[in-house]
């Protein structure tokens, strides 16, 4: 693969960051990454009971409303709130130490979160008062409680707050070192803020324009197939967002952890980029099967969804070229040798292998779910659920995992008492997620459907499904494990020595000195987003208002009409 | 000294090749996939047909008369079936094997979604809109046709059968209708 090796004289690397003072936004960052958490493993309970309930075996309080109440507070703790708080106390971590100075907008970054942490507490009540039990997708015309969306809205205010802080905290130390490059965590961070600020006005325009007001009761009829539109413009660009922070630890951590360098800067830079543009004209990939698009629209953006894959494929070589210079510096030989040279009781370095074993997986399912054609077989399966459990669940989760582990001892100024049981959760939660998605992957192909508060298998189809959901509830009970480990070894409980740890990144082999400006910033990027935005979204969107299709009447969820 | 040019150049190269293999795997991709889509006549349901939701079951098409499957006089196929809050009707259909079959969905509230099991027939139910999808079935019996969209509590219990009998067997009455009593 990459013949630049160990053997290649490498740059000295950089003096460290003067250790001294400890973080300033400790404090910020700990209770962004403790709602997260707490809120994961809530919704991890409430996952396995959902498992339970599918199979033939007998969950408690197994009634539809109970269900439908559990997954729509399962998706949104998982999709919502621990994704979001984990990428803004990241982005904080980063800000502070990429650019090796305090924030200077840390107190913005409080009111971010307590916006955000009143609009979690006003969604998550809605939804167990039984008053909101549309899903995370709250596909209209179906409607809840007024409470439920807007505390949906102070999370993204809460974040935007968040976008607001990253790019500022970028300029000013641009216009404090001109000329100088953005690290490159730091440019991805903003990379991802500013993607978000994109990816969110989809879904804002749905909720402001037609959900709540039909949620209040001022209007009583909506425009479904606009506000599907709408909310696949958010549905994939999310996707990417929660992605963001683990491809940050690839490129930034994962080469330092691994005892090599990152082999190209410019690669991350050019991959983060690639994101920003690709992650937006595709939401309507989630369309295939709707019938308010024509195909021609479908097609497009069908085409735009292919190239998506090509920043996670630069990012495989790139990792995997920098994980080999790892390997080699380490004295790992020949072919395959440096693999095995690989510090693998790091665990950033485990989590790096798990995640990618998942992510050849996932990726190979995705080219299916992406395919204009083959999506009729698969649309709305379990197939769906399973592939997103395995990379968002997997992949991505995993990584969270890591940087948490990775940076704690520079947030809590202790080590962990036992890397060993670190490197059991993460194995745990890899080994469950095999398990339970595998078969019900197949389940999928089978035609079971998702969304199913409970199967009847005395049908003959549907009662030779039974064992697979059983297996697939065997993984879940070993992920519920692994999420109880992981909270163990986060609390004060599971941690050790005191000691004084400044992060450090991944040098890259040549480490940036000055790069171009458009390597250097958003303001180019941010002209071809709007570009093609346009050219996939404009129509689209337009077509509603140029001939205006017949609309629903509102549904109201809360009012017990149905 | 170290040439620091000569690897960062050695570097730039590598990745450039790679790029260019990662450019070269996307369009074999897309090409496989609009092989597939067209050779096999794969058409996700993009006919953009508006229907009323509020009148569809009082006039036209979607009146209960006209739903189920019924063949026309030049022989053509078409099932019609409403999806609602929380059933199908009808909740049986019969089909032909090896024959071309339009499947025609409408919905007065909500959102659904139909799958047929073991075949790609797939499309969201929209409110608003007709969504088609052309078909042929090949295997008889009976399969299950769920509503695949969360719909509300019954969402569970939204399931019908589509019965595929052979062609022999299907035999449409006087007025063209066939159905599964
Ligand atoms: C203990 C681990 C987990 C288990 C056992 C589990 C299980 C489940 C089950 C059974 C469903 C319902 C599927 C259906 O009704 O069709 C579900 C839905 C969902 N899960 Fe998980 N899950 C777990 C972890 C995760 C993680 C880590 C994530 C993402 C970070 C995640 C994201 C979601 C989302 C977004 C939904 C909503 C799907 C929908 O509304 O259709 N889950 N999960
Ligand atoms: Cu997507
Ligand atoms: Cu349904």
């Amino acid at each position: 693969m990459a013949s630049i090796a160990a053997n290649d004289a490498l740059p000295v690397p950089a003096a460290a960051p003067a250790a001294g003072e400890g973080l300033r936004s400790r404090r910020l960052v700990l209770s962004h990454f403790w709602l997260a958490f707490a809120a994961f493993l809530i919704a991890c309970v409430l996952g396995a009971w959902q498992m339970w309930a599918r199979s033939p075996l007998d969950a408690p309080a197994h009634t539809a409303s109970n269900y439908f109440r559990s997954v729509t507070l399962h998706g949104v703790a998982m999709a919502y709130v621990l994704s979001t708080f984990f990428i803004m106390g990241f982005g904080y971590f980063v800000a502070e130490t990429a650019l090796g100075r305090p924030l200077k907008w840390l107190k913005a970054g409080w009111w971010g979160f307590w916006i955000g942490v009143v609009g979690v507490l006003m969604a998550a009540l809605a939804v167990i008062s039984g008053k909101a039990s549309v899903l995370y997708t709250f596909y209209p015309p179906m409607t809840a409680t007024p409470w439920f969306y807007i505390g949906l809205v102070l999370v993204v205010v809460g974040s935007w707050i968040w976008c607001g802080v990253m790019i500022a905290e970028m300029s000013f130390w641009k216009r404090d070192n001109p000329g100088q490059a953005v690290p490159l965590a730091m440019f991805a961070t903003v990379a991802n803020a500013v993607m978000w600020l994109w990816t969110t006005v989809g879904v804002a325009a749905e909720l402001l324009f037609q959900v709540i007001p039909a949620s209040l009761g001022w209007t009583q009829m909506v425009d479904v197939g606009l506000s599907r539109t709408l909310f696949s413009w958010t549905l994939h660009a999310i996707v990417y967002f929660w992605l963001f922070p683990a491809y940050i630890a690839f490129y930034t951590m994962a080469p330092r952890e691994a005892g090599g360098r990152l082999f190209s800067d410019t690669m991350g830079r050019l991959s983060f980029i690639l994101f920003l543009l690709y992650s937006l004209p595709v939401g309507m990939h989630h369309l295939f099967m709707d019938p308010e698009h024509s195909s021609g629209f479908k097609f497009l953006q069908m085409v735009l969804t292919a190239f998506v894959s090509v920043p996670t494929l630069l990012t495989v070589f790139t990792i995997a070229a920098s994980l080999e210079i790892a390997g080699r510096m380490r004295g790992g030989k020949g072919l395959f040798g440096w693999v095995a040279a690989l510090p693998w009781k790091n665990p950033m370095t485990l989590a790096t292998g798990l995640a990618f074993v998942m992510l050849f997986f996932g990726g190979g399912g995705g080219l299916i779910n992406m395919s204009y054609g083959m999506n009729a077989m698969i649309h709305n399966t379990s197939w769906v659920t399973a592939h997103f459990h395995l990379i968002f669940g997997g992949t991505v989760v995993i990584m969270y995992f890591a940087i948490a582990y990775a940076i704690w001892p520079s947030l809590t100024g202790r080590e962990f008492a036992s890397l060993k049981r670190v490197r059991w959760q993460l194995w745990l939660w890899f080994i469950g997620m095999m398990v339970m998605t595998i078969p019900w992957h197949g389940l999928g192909l089978e035609g079971q459907w998702r969304r199913v508060a409970a199967f009847d298998y005395t049908d003959p189809i549907i009662a030779t499904w039974g064992p697979w959901v059983i297996v697939s509830l065997i993984g879940g009970m070993i992920l519920l494990v692994s999420a109880v480990l992981l909270i163990w070894n986060l609390l004060p409980a599971g941690l050790g020595r005191r000691t004084v740890q400044v992060y450090r990144y991944a040098e890259a082999v040549h480490p940036p000195g000055r790069v171009p400006a458009a390597l250097n910033g958003f303001a180019l990027w941010n002209v071809l987003v709007a570009v093609l935005m346009l050219a996939a979204y404009g129509w689209p969107i337009a077509q509603f208002f140029a001939d205006p299709p017949p609309q629903a009447v509102i549904h109201h969820m809360d009012r017990g009409i149905d | 000294m170290i040439d620091h040019g000569a690897t960062e150049r050695r570097i730039l190269k590598t990745e450039l090749r790679w790029a260019v293999f990662v450019g070269f795997l996307v369009l074999m991709i897309l090409g496989a996939i609009v092989y597939a889509g067209i050779s096999m006549h794969i058409n996700p349901p993009s006919n953009r047909e508006f229907i009323d939701p509020k009148t569809l079951h009082l006039s036209g098409e979607f009146t209960e008369a006209n739903l189920g499957t019924s063949v026309d006089t030049d022989g053509q196929v078409t099932t019609r079936v409403i999806a609602t809050q929380f059933s199908f009707v009808p909740q049986c259909v019969v089909v032909p094997a090896n024959r071309t079959v339009t499947l025609r969905f409408a919905s007065p509230d909500v959102i659904h979604g139909i799958l047929v099991s073991g075949t790609n027939v797939n499309t969201m139910v929209v409110p608003g809109y007709v969504s088609q999808v052309h078909t042929e079935f090949t295997r008889t019996g009976d399969l299950l046709m769920p509503c695949h969209e969360y719909c509300g509590f019954g969402h569970s219990q939204m399931l019908a059968t589509v019965r595929v009998v052979p062609p022999e067997q299907f035999r449409p009455g006087p007025d063209g209708k066939v159905t599964c009593g």
